[in-house]
């Protein structure tokens, strides 16, 4: 048998059935296809989180409770960063598709700021929380549960800012560029995803459990 | 006959195109630091792919060990010949060991190897990352048995219910171990996840839409994604665990008002998806092996791709099964308890088209396909009893009894081993280039097959009679012995059967006869290339218009797309 897997009798791709489809697909795909997966198994693990949140949320224990130490302006303050960083980081993706890049550097660096802004209004929080109410994850199953959620976010958080700077500066070193901008599209629907288990994370601990 | 153009077997270069490609000795031999570096450093799926087949091999012969060690203090009632502690250590690191050290990584390893063959790709998606889940595999395997050098082994069982995990009851490192080593291992394992998704969707070459993968790569695919979504809780709970212990967390801390129902969930959340995640590939290596050796088309290529995906889904709805006797509602029991009947039907459905395919065929007994028939008689029996299990009031009967015991080793050693086993003599001759003696093969089969019968039928017996699992002795007046002794004497003959295995494995790998690109006369692209392959699989990208790429190649009259 001479002939080879590529001999012109099967060198034709059958067209029937969608057969032959994912010839356009490229390593741009492989980068956005892993970053949905891992997106994926990421809200199995929020979700763990939260379903442990729930569980444990208005039992009796001693305190302090969640009415008595958690201030909302603090959080709201936070929430409007995240929320605002979202657009931000939408308008930088949106840059540098269209290689506008004193646009994408001036949003990028605003999305940054308004990460580590909500970094440390959580800082702030938590002095409070553990300084002046001493609550701390062992006092009681509020501070568990709590310091646990919001702090695995808070990771995320730190992870995302350093995610942008990264890509700041690979854009500063053209490695981040109109043609290559997959790198920071994945980044950003990173950042989107941590956004959006804060509005979770927020509605749970501070309109709901509250 | 070279069936991939330029791939040619005895081409001049041949020696240094496979430095990288495999188990090859090259003519040259390199000096044993080159090859160490060469190993250590690799990101090429194949040696990867090696790599983890070698070390769950490692596991298997000390989880092995540590079993024997089990069947031996139970030989006899009143037996002192190893004691509670270090019997307490021996099953909690046998089953940790097994679960995670040996099934689940060696499917991961056989996937790393097949996928990108099968599927006509030059590597992983991620190679970097491939590396990355190995290494992570590995020390978390090393972390886990660290700890009998840092004072003891763990010893609250492979499921390490709370609250006797909890830091008041467990006062030494040894459930620290266990959480890090896991915890290390699961996120080497859902990068590799990852990584299997992302190949199996972006990396297929010409041709192959998702409706023409191998059932192998089809199942993989199902597997990968039962991983990313069930493996992440167990992170979460491990986590939790940690916190309990190390910061005083209250999670599982029931003094503190935490509650020990939420391990068991977020445990078995993940833990029963991990049994389909364990069974998926062995399923896959099934519907590849049963069609080459029966000489037939898979019977219901679609309806096998179809239970996967039903099997996945269902898998993600059962956990609360493990918990029937923890007192949880009537209706809670119910649904756990029809969820779990339900699995059945596509589980049964694949063990039919096995069944309509192995029909009519001209069968060969090769090796292979001894073990796919050992698996569809064995893991048929665990499926079995599990339907038993699935009602409710038989399970408050025997749940924790050696009922249990006998039930998940006719799935995972009946099942899944033997399907590893299969897979090792059916690829065996593509990875090396040689074939494993079909003589030993078959003592490997016959002893194995009679050992682990012995060795696990006489457990549901025992279990039926009343004796709990994880006891480390019991009364002469219980009329457990001579199950007991029965069981011994078959982990013993399991022993000889495995070490035919490796002295075949080492053997054939010295002297074994050559295997040629295609000794099977299968169909799927990895045999398309040389055995083995070289380090980029295919010199020329393949295209494909069918299921069976090499059928088409090597019966132009009559080729599969007209049918398909």
């Amino acid at each position: 048998m001479s002939q080879s897997i590529q001999s012109p009798a099967s060198a034709a791709p059958d067209t029937r059935h969608g057969a032959g489809l994912r010839a356009d697909l490229g390593p741009a795909d492989r980068v956005r296809v892993g970053m949905i997966t891992f997106l994926i198994s990421e809200a199995a693990f929020f979700s763990t989180l939260l379903m442990a949140y729930i569980m444990y949320m208005g039992q009796p224990m001693p305190g302090p409770t969640p009415a008595e130490v958690l201030k909302l302006p603090l959080a709201v303050a936070g929430t409007i960063c995240l929320l605002l960083s979202s657009v931000t980081v939408h308008m930088a993706a949106g840059a540098l598709r269209g290689a506008r890049m004193g646009a994408f550097y001036l949003t990028l660096a605003v999305t940054i700021a308004l990460g580590a802004a909500f970094l440390v209004l959580t800082a702030m929080e938590w002095r409070e929380l553990i300084f002046e109410h001493r609550l701390t994850i062992s006092r009681n199953l509020f501070g568990t549960t709590y310091f646990t959620l919001v702090g695995f976010h808070a990771i995320h958080v730190t992870v995302g800012v350093i995610l942008l700077t990264v890509m700041f500066a690979l854009a500063k070193a053209r490695q981040v560029t109109q043609a290559n901008h997959d790198p920071f599209e994945v980044v950003s629907w990173y950042w989107h995803f941590v956004d959006t288990v804060w509005i979770a994370v927020f509605t749970l601990v501070y309109l709901v459990g509250r | 006959m070279a069936i991939v153009e330029g791939a040619t077997p005895n081409g001049p270069d041949r020696a240094a195109r496979h430095s990288a490609g495999g188990l090859q000795r090259a003519g040259a031999r390199p000096g044993a630091a080159a090859i160490v570096s060469t190993w250590v450093t690799t990101v090429d799926h194949k040696q990867i792919g090696i790599l983890y087949t070698l070390t769950t091999l490692v596991f298997l012969v000390i989880g092995g060990v540590e079993a024997m060690a089990i069947r031996w203090q139970l030989w006899s009632p009143d037996g002192t010949k190893i004691g509670p502690d270090a019997f307490n250590q021996l099953f909690t690191m046998h089953g940790t060991t097994m679960v995670f050290f040996v099934v689940m990584p060696m499917l991961i390893g056989f996937a790393n190897y097949l996928v990108p063959l099968m599927i006509g790709a030059r590597d992983m998606a991620f190679p970097r990352l491939n590396a990355f889940s190995y290494w992570l595999f590995l020390f978390g395997g090393l972390l886990t048995y660290f700890s009998f050098l840092a004072g003891g082994a763990p010893n609250v069982g492979w499921f390490a219910y709370a609250p006797l995990t909890e830091y008041a009851f467990s006062r030494d490192h040894s459930t620290d171990y266990w959480i890090l080593g896991l915890l290390v291992s699961g996120i080497g394992t859902l990068a590799g996840a990852i990584n299997l998704v992302v190949t199996i969707l972006t990396m297929r070459c010409p041709g192959m839409s998702l409706g023409k993968v191998p059932l192998f790569v089809w199942m993989m695919l199902f597997d990968a994604l039962l991983l990313v979504i069930a493996l992440p809780p167990l992170t979460a709970a491990l986590a939790m665990l940690l916190m309990d212990r190390g910061l005083g967390a209250h999670f599982f801390d029931t003094q503190a008002g935490g509650s020990a129902l939420l391990w068991q969930h977020l445990f078995w959340f993940f833990g029963h998806p991990e049994v389909y995640v364990m069974a998926l590939p062995a399923f896959g290596i099934i519907s590849e092996v049963v069609p080459v050796f029966s000489r037939k088309v898979i019977f219901g290529y679609e309806s096998v791709a179809a239970a996967t995906v039903g099997i996945g889904f269902i898998s993600m709805g059962v956990w609360a099964h493990h918990m029937f006797t923890v007192g949880m509602s009537n209706t809670l029991d119910a649904i756990f308890s029809g969820a779990t009947f339900l699995i059945a039907v596509p589980t049964g459905i694949k063990i039919f088209n096995w069944i309509a395919t192995i029909y009519g065929g001209r069968v060969r007994f090769d090796t292979p396909m001894l073990f796919a028939l050992g698996f569809l008689a064995m893991f048929l029996m665990g499926g079995l009893t599990g339907i038993m299990l699935a009602a409710v009031p038989v399970d408050w009967q025997v749940s924790d009894t050696y009922f249990v015991v006998g039930h998940f080793h006719y799935v995972l050693f009946g099942g899944s081993l033997f399907a590893m086993m299969s897979a090792f003599y059916y690829w065996f001759p593509k990875v090396t280039g040689r074939m494993m003696s079909e003589r030993l093969g078959r003592w490997h089969f016959a002893l194995m097959l009679i050992g682990f019968n012995l060795t696990f039928f006489p457990m549901h017996i025992a279990g039926l009679l009343g004796m709990p699992r994880r006891i480390y002795t019991y009364s002469a007046d219980r009329g457990w012995t001579y199950w007991n002794q029965l069981s011994t004497i078959g982990a013993m003959l399991l022993g000889v059967a495995f070490a035919i295995f490796f002295w075949n494995l080492f053997v054939s790998y010295r002297r074994g006869k050559p295997a040629g690109d295609d000794p099977w006369d299968a169909w799927t692209l990895e045999w398309a290339t040389t055995s083995p392959p070289a380090h980029y699989n295919f010199e020329k990208i393949p295209v494909v218009r069918s299921r069976r790429p090499l059928w088409d190649l090597k019966h132009p009259e009559d080729p599969d797309w007209d049918h398909e």
